[in-house]
């Protein structure tokens, strides 16, 4: 498989009152056309503006230091903003996090639509009726991909006549609106009830396979990560600790770190038996010093630990970022 | 022994009406946020309550503690209807019953410090005062968890998981028998919900407490509870052994709501029940069988008659009005 995109080294670092917030710090990570990549940590990890980076989408007081971006054979951060924003939208997609704010209330779900056909759709036809035409069916066609009922109707309306599910979908309509070779869902189902979320995760699978589309799921759900991606990484305090296949990261996890993740985890199997949560908190993001990030939750954590870990090989396709690694084998 | 027992228990909420539409004369309608729920807890169980987001966990909950005044039905606490309970006389009670709230950050005022708004249930129940309140305030805090040096500081400077500690610090410090938690790790990451989980489990066994656990999450209550309800817009459709309903659910909610659920292990070949549409609204909910709009083996009787409920094995009890055919979907996606 070819790849896609590939991030190297990538360090992401807000300016804040408390002092240098280093979010993402030295994050490499690789997805392929086609491909469906998990991305799981815990809240305020550095999921989401690892790809928000990615997207050139960081605000100030944020700001990407260093790392290349390359996607499709281009260095997103050598692109000008212009260019950055042609991207967007064609050939990548994010639906945010936030997305049941993220639509805008004033327009209809067919305006939304329209606006980013007309930007990016260059296969559209260039006069005035055949043009409206092109967007309207597009527009039907997308709703009726992401399963909305009778789509022509429901053009007309506006987000707060959809349920929150439907919402979500729609964002996901307007993201595949241009078939992005790249759709990057963040938390796409988070607010979501089981059953609605199992149908917007059906959705997205089923669209990654008939478009040949690449998909990055953020999510802090494990049990997502198991039904859907080939592959997962693993975020701790804005690095990634481990990446691998689904089942061997998921089924022998290798960090302590994942396997603190997957013990926590209660499930009718573990019933009468005592959890083992992992101790402690996540670490201040501010003036971290470089050693492991880890070490003060660690069971395993010794004086040793206490320098710069880099990411090392984990078995074929592996890689996790411990010193102990041949320990927990 | 049964330490809680609720009949017939409604709450309905008159849905708010625009100026416009008062002024244009748009009639009253109203919310049935729970309609005829009856249940028991027997005392020292968990009895996990699941369902989707406002089918009326909260609302119950709320209810049976008369946080929400009931419409209709009655409660009973070891031996007392707690619905028919003067003020006076429910706020002694309330001392045996408390609750922990769904949002760790919106539960706790965030004016008053630590000991403050631990201390508060012992003021009002009269139970103790100035320093005797203050240590065993401090107590209290050391048990859940966190320090009793931090009981000057205020909720905005705990993290979430330590907020939802003070929640519980609150719940417990009157002594209470019976406590419902609503939600109490949704809020929370997985590492942390881990251990807000063997928290609320230690403090079970060691003070003999019963607990009414409210969770949308069949993970967690598969792991904790010993009895399950299942809520579907505000009615229960399933209970049972909680062994027995994740094993062999009965009703064709249950069935869907529990292969819906993503599991971590090996990737099997899960059946799966598509569920079409979404939630009706409370508002205007449907007629005969609630669930008929979304279930894949409604009849027509299912349109216009409510399903009994029925007892379909020891202690399980599903509502449904095909039941006997022994159908599942489970085995029709296989
Ligand atoms: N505008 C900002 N100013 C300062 N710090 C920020 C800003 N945005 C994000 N951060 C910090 O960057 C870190 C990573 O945040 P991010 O949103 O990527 O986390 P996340 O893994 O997506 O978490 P969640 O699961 O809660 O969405 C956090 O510690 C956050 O406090
Ligand atoms: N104070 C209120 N006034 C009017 N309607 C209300 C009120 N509180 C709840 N409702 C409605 O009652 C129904 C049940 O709400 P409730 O909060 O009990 O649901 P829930 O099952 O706890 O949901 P969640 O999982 O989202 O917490 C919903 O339709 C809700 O909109
Ligand atoms: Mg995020
Ligand atoms: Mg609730």
């Amino acid at each position: 498989m070819t790849v896609l995109l590939e991030v190297t080294n990538l360090r992401t670092e807000f300016n804040a009152r408390a002092g240098l917030v280093r979010a993402v710090d030295g994050v490499s990570l690789r997805v392929s056309r086609g491909e469906c990549l998990g991305v799981v940590g815990e809240s305020g990890s550095g999921k989401s503006v690892t790809f928000s980076s990615v997207m050139g989408l960081v605000r100030s007081p944020g700001r990407v230091t260093q790392g290349t971006i390359f996607f499709d054979g281009r260095n997103l951060r050598d692109l000008s903003s212009e260019e950055m924003r042609a991207i967007r939208g064609r050939d990548i997609a994010m639906t945010m996090q936030d997305a049941l704010t993220a639509l805008n209330p004033a327009l209809t779900v067919g305006e939304q639509l329209a606006e980013v056909l007309e930007a990016h759709d260059e296969t559209l036809p260039s006069s005035g009726s055949a043009r409206r035409a092109a967007i309207r069916d597009r527009s039907v066609e997308m709703l009726g991909l992401v399963g909305i009922p009778s789509p022509d109707t429901r053009l007309r309306q506006y987000p707060h006549e959809f349920s929150g599910g439907m919402r979500q979908r729609i964002m996901i309509a307007i993201a595949l609106a241009c078939r992005p070779k790249l759709l990057i869902a963040d938390e796409p189902t988070t607010a979501l009830d089981v059953t609605i979320q199992a149908q917007v995760l059906e959705l997205i699978t089923d669209i990654r396979e008939r478009l040949g589309m690449a998909v990055v799921l953020i999510t802090h759900d494990l049990g997502v990560v198991a039904e859907h991606c080939d592959r997962v990484m693993v975020m701790y305090a804005g690095q990634v600790v481990e990446e691998g296949p689904t089942d061997q990261v998921i089924g022998q996890p290798r960090h302590p770190y994942t396997r603190g993740l997957l013990a926590s985890i209660p499930r009718p199997a573990l019933r009468g038996q005592p959890l083992t949560p992992i101790s402690g908190q996540v670490p201040d993001l501010v003036g971290l010093p470089p050693q492991c990030r880890f070490h003060s939750r660690c069971p395993l954590a010794r004086p040793e630990c206490l320098v710069e870990v880099p990411m090392r090989d984990a078995g074929p396709g592996r890689r996790a970022r411990c010193l102990r690694l041949e320990d927990v084998e | 022994m049964t330490l809680l027992r609720v009949d017939g228990l409604s709450k309905e909420y008159e849905a708010r009406r625009s100026l416009a539409q008062r002024l244009t004369g748009v009639p009253r309608s109203v919310v049935r946020a729970v309609n005829d729920v009856s249940l028991t807890v027997e005392k020292g169980e968990v009895l996990g309550l699941i369902g989707e987001s406002g089918c009326g966990k909260s609302t119950l909950g709320r209810a049976i503690l008369r946080l929400h005044e009931p419409t209709a039905g009655r409660v009973t606490f070891d031996g007392t209807d707690v619905t028919a309970l003067s003020p006076p006389d429910l706020k002694a009670m309330r001392r045996r019953m408390q609750i922990i709230f769904q949002d760790p950050y919106a539960s706790l005022n965030p004016r008053r410090t630590v000991a403050e708004i631990v201390g508060l249930p012992l003021a009002l129940h009269g139970i103790a005062e100035g320093e005797e309140a203050r240590a065993i305030t401090a107590r209290v805090l050391e048990r859940v968890g966190l320090r009793a040096g931090q009981l000057d500081r205020y909720p905005h400077q705990f993290s979430g998981g330590q907020r939802q500690r003070i929640g519980i610090a609150r719940a417990l410090v009157s002594n209470p028998e019976f406590i419902v938690c609503d939600e109490p790790v949704s809020a929370l990451d997985v590492s942390i919900q881990a251990q807000i989980i063997a928290l609320l489990l230690e403090l079970k066994r060691e003070l003999g407490l019963t607990y009414l656990f409210i969770s949308h999450d069949i993970s967690v209550i598969g792991y904790l509870a010993d009895r399950v309800a299942v809520m579907y817009l505000g009615e229960i459709v399933e209970t049972g052994p909680v062994d027995r309903v994740l094993d062999n659910p009965r009703h064709p909610y249950t069935q869907s709501l529990l292969s819906a659920v993503p599991e971590v292990g090996p990737r099997r070949a899960k059946a799966r029940v598509r569920l079409q549409g979404d939630l009706p609204s409370p508002l205007n909910p449907p007629k005969g069988c609630k669930f008929h709009t979304r279930c894949p083996l409604a009849i027509p009787a299912c349109q216009t008659l409510a399903p009994e409920s029925r007892t379909v094995g020891p202690g399980h009890v599903a509502a449904c009005h095909r039941l006997d055919e022994n159908l599942t979907l489970l085995e029709g996606a296989r």
